[in-house]
């Protein structure tokens, strides 16, 4: 079953290195901090490689020796050398310092006025993420998956709903903590269509690393219906089934399907689960396969989680699985 | 100067310890005490290096199944817990404790029992993390538990409770190590050793035994709130009775940053003295490497701040610690210039020890350089948290601490065992330890611009991760392979090797005085030295002083900056109570765990056994003058 699960996600995901990387940036503030790098690459580049002429010539040298008189001017030069290479390092780091103070103003430089507000909140080992509808006001919620407009600022306000996690999209931003008692806000601006993934990076029990989510860059037309359909609510007349019943009873109490019956606030919304990319914050691929092994066995794929093993008959297992594959 | 057997007779017979079990609990000898301290460290090191190996071959292959992120989660916690507080702080210490009364011709440390009381701590530490793991109740949050993670709500039981209690017992034991240290040096100096005339070895031990009193109170304090917090319910951290969780980091990275300049700057003195011996020349720049330590141990305190650039404090603040942690690189380069002139100006030659120095220079470089970029408050956020942070700190760490550390061990090896190690098999782990080690950590600050984050216990197949991580396991292996030769090295040679003599390499420093492995009392006489180098003074007898009791326990005592003889001190024989005090404050440590009551409770034995050892039973110190030797 795992190893069915394993074979599918890199069936599924083959050929997405990069997509997690500051090397590759898809946004302003990647790129800001990018451009740092590579100064900083040449200029502790050409410091190591001075180092390593340093040490080559002192071994070299050290052979030639004869004897060590102090007397003579080899004290004198050693001193020019000294205020030399004191010089070169301040020069150095001089240059570096500027250049962080500049790249870290970029962070902060974008536009903020047309900026989508976006609220993230870290759970042991998930994500909630709201959108502001900028018509209504109202907060739009989803979980796991960020949707960004190309080209234009997204506002991400951070917190965190139990310990200290850390928000990081490398290809678009640096990382910032979701401290419990304090709101950090990110700046997102992409310059890429395409899928990126972020991660939690400070650690924050035992499942952090299995707490991922998916990025998706749209142009604006794509973004703004992607946040009108995950704005709707199912239409009741349609949740009737068996699995539909079923997951009202047994996973209601945590999730929430808006327009049902099913209001649990603990884990994460699912009313357009099936819309999204992978199941339980990068765990798994989003596939029947992926949602009936996550029902059935959460404990083995991701030991911990709060997501209980359910003892479900297979036929309403099978039911709840189909019924969450409508929730598109 | 030759003493005569008799006089030699009768120091042995005044310093020597009982013999048999009683001697073994009771010896106040430094170097004993030293020895102690070293063995239990390496053999730690050995311990959390399996650890490590076993991460790594858990990492080596996406989405192993082989641990539990519980059992990794475990791992990298005692991993991180025992090199950082029961390896390299203790380590360094030791070195400190066995060399200096050797490099200052002095017979004792100035507290003999203080010494000994902080190695029981310490091995009181060693026995909580150790003991706990055995029983499994393994500290499972890392090196740093910040809560509200460690906190009472996300954190049951006492894993949490273990981490923060062997911190008290290993702070209590390095603070009463570095106040020892550093009353050695500052009072025990021979006739003629000015504060000019101190090689830059006790430079190097006192700046990081002052930099260990002003640091370890603040990791103190912040884990005995935590602690506080989960068992008396005070809310120092919690947020929603008012606390604050980002009060903790500080606290600690107040400590934490200090620390890994505690582990460097030894390491800085373990270099000078190598390089200064087998150059055969005085060290270029005396002043500047003084100067260089003395301004890392001021900056050291003012840039905690870079481990936090992802807290989301005011940018402004971060650019100042940006710009303060990158200062740090011009004491360090001055460093590196005055080593490598010293070496391309002497008659250098390149025996295992200077190996382990050029090693050094090579790999801590590379360790220094990703500090300076980890350093950007902007660019660090990309970087902090990643794989890079671990390739960076196992660099500066490994490359720059562990890499002096074996050079030393090799040095010294012959004065503390009368043999030399094999140069041969020395040059095998030589190369397969920084080979193999640069090998394993090279990759990982690649994985962290790849984006793979530290401390996850698996990960996706799909992130092209898994190369660089079989490369890096490789190279672990290979490391680990050169630490058993160099063990092995060091056994064998215990028995096997070539009889050393009292100074096999021509060293520069009064250690070399004596014979090897050093007497129980050190040296025969007290020396009067007249320059940085006085072992290198042309083949003359090194003058002496004498007039110091032979038939007690005495040491002689000397003004802070000019070494001038003020008076002799008695100084302080074999006891049991240090060991008995040892024990009810570990004691009082443990069950404060469980209870406030131990406390209270706890501070009686604590104040019986103290009443004991400073029961006063011994006469006052003798003004008297000194005379020159016949």
């Amino acid at each position: 079953m795992r190893t069915a699960i394993v074979f599918l996600a890199v069936a599924t995901l083959a050929g997405c290195a990069g997509i997690q990387s500051p090397l590759s940036p898809a946004g302003d503030q990647a790129a800001a901090l990018h451009s740092l790098f590579t100064l900083m690459m040449i200029v502790c580049g050409a410091v190591y490689l001075i180092v390593l002429l340093g040490i080559v010539w002192s071994v070299l040298r050290s052979g030639t020796q004869r004897r060590f008189d102090s007397a003579s001017g080899g004290e004198r030069r050693l001193d020019r050398g000294l205020y030399v290479a004191a010089s070169a390092i301040v020069i150095g780091l001089t240059v570096l310092i500027v250049g962080s103070f500049i790249a870290d103003r970029a962070l902060v430089a974008a536009r903020e006025d047309d900026a989508v507000i976006v609220r993230i909140t870290g759970h042991q080992w998930w994500w909630r993420i709201e959108y502001r509808d900028p018509a209504s006001g109202r907060w739009i919620e989803t979980a796991n998956e960020l949707h960004l407009p190309l080209a234009r600022t997204t506002r991400v306000q951070l917190a965190s709903a139990d310990v200290i996690h850390s928000f990081w999209v490398p290809n678009v931003a640096g990382k910032i903590d979701m401290i419990p008692g304090r709101r950090n806000v990110v700046h997102l601006t992409p310059r890429r269509l395409g899928w990126f993934r972020g991660q939690c990076t400070e650690f924050c029990g035992a499942q952090h690393a299995h707490m991922a989510f998916d990025v998706k860059v749209d142009g604006q037309a794509a973004f703004d219906s992607w946040l009108a359909r995950q704005g709707s609510a199912r239409a009741p007349r349609r949740q009737s089934g068996r699995g539909a019943s079923v997951f009202v009873q047994v996973c209601g109490s945590c999730h929430r399907v808006r327009g049902t019956e099913a209001r649990g606030r603990a884990g994460p919304d699912l009313t357009h689960f099936a819309s999204r990319r992978s199941i339980a914050a990068g765990t798994l691929p989003m596939s029947r396969g992926g949602i009936q092994g996550w029902l059935a066995q959460p404990q083995a794929l991701k030991p911990g989680t709060s997501m209980p093993t359910v003892p479900l008959e297979p036929a309403d297992a099978d039911a709840v699985a189909t019924y969450l594959e409508t929730l598109r | 100067m030759k003493p005569d057997p008799s006089l030699l007779e009768q120091l042995d017979r005044t310093w020597r310890d009982p013999p048999g079990l009683w001697g073994f609990l009771t010896t106040v000898d430094h170097k004993r005490i030293a020895a102690r301290y070293i063995v239990t460290a390496l053999l730690l090191m050995f311990l959390a290096g399996m650890l490590a190996l076993d991460m790594r071959w858990q990492l080596s292959v996406p989405e192993n199944t082989r641990m539990t992120p519980q059992l990794f989660n475990e791992s990298f916690s005692l991993h991180g817990s025992t090199m950082l507080f029961l390896v390299s702080v203790p380590l360094m210490e030791a070195m400190a404790f066995w060399l200096v009364p050797l490099m200052l011709g002095a017979r004792n440390m100035a507290f003999p029992r203080l010494g000994a009381f902080s190695f029981w701590l310490y091995f009181g530490g060693v026995l909580t993390l150790w003991v706990a793991h055995a029983i499994d109740i393994t500290p499972d949050l890392g090196w740093f538990e910040y809560p509200p993670l460690s906190g009472p709500a996300y954190s049951p039981g006492h894993r949490a409770d273990i981490w923060a209690q062997m911190i008290t017992f290993t702070e209590v034991a390095a603070l009463a190590a570095s106040v020892n240290v550093a009353a050695t040096i500052l009072k025990m100096r021979p006739p003629g050793m000015t504060l000019a005339r101190m090689p830059v070895f006790l430079w190097a031990m006192l700046i990081a035994s002052i930099m260990t009193m002003f640091s370890m109170p603040a990791v103190m304090l912040v884990t005995s709130m935590l602690i506080a917090d989960r068992l008396v319910s005070t809310q120092f951290f919690s947020v929603a009775a008012g606390g604050d969780a980002v009060l903790f980091q500080h606290l600690f990275w107040f400590f934490g940053h200090p620390e890994v300049y505690i582990i460097f700057v030894p390491a800085t003195g373990f270099v000078s003295s190598i390089v200064e011996t087998f150059s055969r020349r005085v060290l270029y720049g005396h002043s500047v490497l003084v100067l260089a330590i003395l301004s890392i141990g001021a900056l050291a305190f003012g840039l905690w701040v870079h481990h936090m650039f992802a807290v989301g404090l005011p940018r402004l603040g971060n650019d100042f610690y940006t710009a303060a942690s990158m200062a740090i690189a011009v004491p360090a380069g001055l460093q590196i210039f005055c080593w490598l002139a010293t070496i391309g100006t002497g008659r250098t030659w390149f025996p295992t020890p200077m190996l382990w120095i050029l090693g050094f220079v090579a790999t801590f470089v590379i360790g220094g350089l990703s500090g300076v970029m980890t350093a950007s408050a902007a660019l660090d956020l990309q970087l902090t948290d990643t794989y890079f942070i671990v390739a960076h700190l196992h660099y500066v760490l490994i490359g720059g601490a562990i890499f002096p550390l074996f050079g030393a061990f090799c040095y010294w090896y012959p004065k503390a065992t009368g043999r030399l190690m094999s140069e041969r098999w020395g040059k095998v782990a030589f190369v397969l330890i920084v080979g193999g080690f640069n090998l394993g950590f090279f990759p990982m600050h690649l994985l962290g611009l790849e984006g793979m984050p530290r401390r996850v216990y698996t990960y996706p197949a799909h992130m092209g991760w898994d190369m660089l991580n079989q490369i890096a396991t490789a190279g672990s292996a290979i490391a680990v392979t050169g630490g058993l030769v160099f063990a092995a090295n060091a056994l064998c040679s215990y028995w096997r090797g070539k009889p050393s003599g009292a100074d096999p390499w021509g060293g520069s420093t009064l250690e070399w005085a004596t014979a090897s492995p050093p007497p129980a009392y050190n040296i025969p006489f007290t020396p009067r030295v007249d320059s940085l180098t006085p072992m290198w003074n042309g083949g003359a007898p090194l003058p002496a002083l004498d007039g110091i009791a032979i038939d007690t326990r005495e040491v002689l005592v000397s003004s802070v900056t000019d070494a001038q003889p003020l008076y002799r001190q008695k100084s302080a024989g074999p006891s049991i109570w240090p060991l008995v005090a040892a024990l009810a404050v570990s004691a009082m440590f443990i069950a404060s765990i469980f209870t406030p009551w131990a406390i209270p409770i706890g501070a009686l034995p604590i104040g019986a056994a103290l009443t004991g050892w400073f029961w006063p039973n011994r006469p006052r110190a003798k003004i008297g003058a000194l005379e020159a030797a016949p």
